[in-house]
């Protein structure tokens, strides 16, 4: 066989492997985003996929249970409430006013049935414009410590 | 101070701008004092930034709490360590600290080559200035961290305010990894820009020889180390300060440090190519191109917030800032090549399918798929939402389906490519230099099998692993038998003398060898175990063979937060062996809590003990213990294979023969008072 065919045929097997898992790893892990508002414009069939919420936790919403964390997540002047089913820590950085992606699917009585959180710190990157206001914001003044 | 710091990055921006509209000028009219200025005011740009730079760490050590940035990141309770890190903790503070490393690596640059490559450096020059200027633009204009504390005032205007105080470092940062694997992973990302810069240089001079691919390469070397090391260390990091009990989640900003490093590694083996053949020019300078392109893109990814990440910075604009940049550097390469394209034409032409080349080949092609299925995976939600308008992610299982049996065809080729000969192997000599590495891995395989490890991708990986350990021992003992038949010297000794002299191949073997010890420790990860559970004082849990026993808890005041310690006693088979102490950390100025695992590691397994919280019903603590096999060997690999790049830098240490004559070096040391005469002298050589 011509040399070229050769190589092409090796290149050609691995890039058919590889898309082929590919295709595969994609249908077991895909997930859709859907902001708050969207969610509740969701119907039918949609709303059986696994998706991602983003927002931010409601102040003092957060309830926690064994094996269950329930809070509120806001955004966009909306809010759904979020029920975390699992026994695996919430992350430290969840706390209230935090940013925080939850992953699972909405549940059967409005509330949204998570798999996963994870929560991005409230305080560390702030956003462009917030910088100097916000500062003062979230102030937490110590007089000399 | 910050009047001093932010006027010294403007005249750095200054002199950047300099650099490159002088350096360009320099090399269309060849005026020596423009030549010899423009590389002066590069020297100049980053001396001003070093300038910069402490003058914002002076801010920090000083508790100057008028400063927007350093408010926002530290407090006075915050010890010398942590000030010195808290620099690059946030938007503004780590991109004038990417300046800085970039400033570093510019200035060594230039006056290392200020006498030498005189054809090609003004162009090297205007590339790093042309980058610089980038950098400095977004740390004077747009991201500046010499911007005051303000508050808008009763009238609406904005007042300047100094506060007593400031929020302090996030706890999730104040950990020592925290000060060496920014500074790793930003001296491999910004590193890539002198490789980028001597390749693009090079092709828009069309300098002549492959003087210039020997730099790339060695510049390449210097950033892929420390791009290992960066990914490494927040490897580590992660598995040890958050206690999820792993090491690698598939995170966008994770794996916008690992793309360069794909490209780089592929480069670093096609070079060898094209030094021996003249072949793959184009490729290799496409990849120099790709891997600088990549670093713009990982910092674009973890700096705009495009894409969620537990990592990321909160979306904000500067990413258009970064996209503009890339379009600007791809149309630059483009032109580039296109207009020189005739320069990188190939000498030579692939001979054999079973040969060096073709595994160079190969070696490349599995490192740039496993680079696209990456970069695809992390950038499907803008992709899906361009096209379909959902935006859909895909997760771990996605990246480690694909990029397992790619690792594993990589570690194949590893064992497969330093034996085959250039241009064609026979297959006698495919028997001789195979048979019994390929025996000793299967032999490996089947105890393991026997052992009861069925596990399909790990027993596939043991016995790659021991095929691949088995053919780089091979290649060390050959040569130093060869060395020690002559020399008489021992078997090791030998075996360093074959090295130094050759430290380019021979180290490459070490790092090799640390790449398999890390693939034997990834391998431990299908085998891992975990138990949780809520534990009163002085019950037990049991995982694996070891006991654990709560036996107290205490809480420890510290500089500035309060540690709440599990002391646990870690019992194996019912003897005590030691004393684990899982904690929370709960910081005086945010709300959040930090976890520090406690984990005993060996060789064979890491005991991971994670003090999870309260619970909520009952009050009690929550102990989370994992048994991760194998994870030691990761670390360990990491060691080796950075050992390894470092040999491989080395010059060689060759005894160059050289003829005399009658004319002898003044001065010259003579040997064992041996007189001069017509002879040969030794003398080192340089790679």
């Amino acid at each position: 066989m011509k040399k070229k065919a050769k190589f092409g045929i090796g290149i050609g097997v691995i890039i058919v492997a590889m898309g082929f898992l590919a295709w595969l790893g994609y249908g077991e892990s895909k997930t859709y985003y859907h902001t708050i508002a969207e969610l509740q414009t969701q119907q039918g069939r949609a709303l059986k996929q696994r998706m991602r919420v983003g927002g931010t936790v409601a102040p003092n919403s957060i309830h926690r249970y064994s094996g269950r964390v329930d809070f509120v997540l806001e955004g966009e002047g909306k809010s759904l409430p979020i029920s975390y089913i699992g026994s695996d820590p919430l992350p430290d950085t969840f706390v209230d006013k935090a940013q925080a992606l939850v992953e699972g699917s909405p549940g059967s009585d409005g509330r949204f049935v998570a798999e996963h959180v994870q929560a991005k710190c409230a305080s560390k990157y702030e956003a462009a414009p917030g910088a100097t206001g916000g500062a003062a914001a979230s102030s937490t003044q110590h007089s000399g410590t | 101070m910050d009047v001093f710091g932010s006027f010294a990055l403007l005249l750095a921006f200054v002199c950047a701008v300099y650099a490159f509209a002088g350096g360009i000028a320099a090399i269309l009219t060849r005026h020596p004092l423009l030549v010899k200025s423009t590389r002066q005011a590069g020297i100049a740009t980053c001396c001003l930034v070093f300038l910069g730079t402490f003058s914002l760490e002076y801010l920090f050590f000083s508790d100057n709490f008028a400063n927007a940035y350093v408010v926002s990141h530290s407090n006075r309770d915050l010890s010398t360590f942590y000030k010195i890190a808290a620099l690059w903790s946030g938007q503004e503070g780590s991109l004038l600290f990417w300046s800085f490393i970039l400033a570093i690596y510019v200035f060594s640059v230039l006056i290392a080559y200020r006498n030498k490559n005189g054809e090609l450096m003004p162009y090297v020059g205007v590339v790093m200035a042309g980058v610089q200027i980038f950098f400095l633009t977004l740390n004077n204009f747009v991201v500046s961290p010499f911007k005051a504390l303000a508050i808008p005032g009763a009238n609406g205007t904005m007042q300047l305010v100094a506060r007593g105080d400031g929020n302090g470092l996030t706890p999730l940062l104040q950990y020592p990894e925290m000060v060496i694997h920014p500074p790793n992973l930003y001296s491999g990302y910004t590193g890539f820009t002198i490789p980028f810069a001597f390749a693009l240089g090079a092709l828009l001079a069309r300098y002549p020889g492959e003087k210039w691919i020997h730099l790339t390469r060695k510049w390449t070397m210097i950033a892929w180390t420390f791009q290992t090391m960066g990914i490494l260390l927040g490897a580590h990091w992660a598995y040890a300060v958050l206690g999820w009990g792993g090491y690698w989640g598939w995170d966008p900003v994770e794996n916008a440090s690992l793309l360069p490093w794909l490209t780089g590694t592929a480069f670093l083996h096609s070079v060898m190519m094209q030094e021996k053949r003249g072949m793959m020019k184009v490729w290799n300078v496409w990849l120099v191109f790709c891997t600088f392109l990549l670093c713009i893109l990982g910092t674009l990814l973890t700096r705009s917030g495009v894409v969620s990440s537990v990592h990321a910075f909160a979306q904000s604009s500067i990413g258009n800032w970064f996209v503009g940049f890339i379009v600007i550097i791809l149309l630059v390469c483009f032109g580039a090549y296109v207009k020189n394209r005739d320069y990188l034409k190939s000498e030579n032409q692939l001979d054999a399918i079973v040969s060096r080349e073709s595994s160079f080949l190969f070696n490349n092609l599995v490192l740039l798929v496993a680079c696209i299925a990456v970069l695809s995976g992390t950038l499907f939600p803008v992709f899906s939402e361009w096209f379909t308008g959902d935006r859909i992610s895909v997760g771990a299982p996605f990246f480690n389906k694909v990029n397992i049996p790619l690792g594993l065809l990589l570690l194949f080729l590893t064992g497969v490519g330093p034996l085959l000969a250039w241009r064609k192997t026979s297959t006698e000599s495919l028997k001789r230099n195979f048979g019994w590495p390929l025996a000793i891995g299967v032999l490996g395989g089947a105890i393991t099998f026997a052992l009861g490890f069925r596990q399909f991708y790990s027993l596939v990986c043991l016995i790659l692993c021991v095929f691949v350990a088995s053919t780089i021992t091979m290649e060390f003992y050959r040569g130093a038998k060869v060395i020690r038949t002559r020399s008489g010297a021992s078997l090791a000794a030998s075996a360093i003398d074959l090295t130094m002299r050759n430290t380019r191949r021979y180290g490459g073997y070490i790092v090799h060898m640390g790449m398999v010890l890390i693939f034997i420790g990834l391998a431990g990860a299908a085998f891992n175990r975990d138990v949780q559970k809520e534990m009163q004082l002085g019950s037990t849990m049991q995982i694996g063979p070891y006991t654990l026993l709560l036996q107290s808890v205490d809480t420890r005041p510290e500089k500035n937060y309060t540690a709440e310690r599990m002391i646990v006693e870690v019992m194996k088979n019912n003897k005590p062996m030691m004393m684990l102490y899982p904690e929370k950390r709960r910081f005086a100025t945010t709300v959040e809590n930090g976890t520090m695992v406690a984990i005993y590691s060996t060789l064979k397994e890491d005991l991971y003990v994670v003090y999870a919280g309260q619970s909520p019903d009952t009050q009690l603590p929550v102990i989370h213990a994992y048994l991760n096999p194998l994870v030691k060997w990761i670390w360990f690999g990491g060691v080796v294979v950075v050992f390894g790049t470092l040999v491989a830098l080395l010059p060689n240490r060759r005894a160059v023969l050289v003829l005399s004559g009658a004319q002898q070096p003044v001065g010259q040391q003579l040997q064992h008072g041996l007189t001069p005469s017509p002879s040969v002298t030794m003398r080192e050589g340089h790679d």
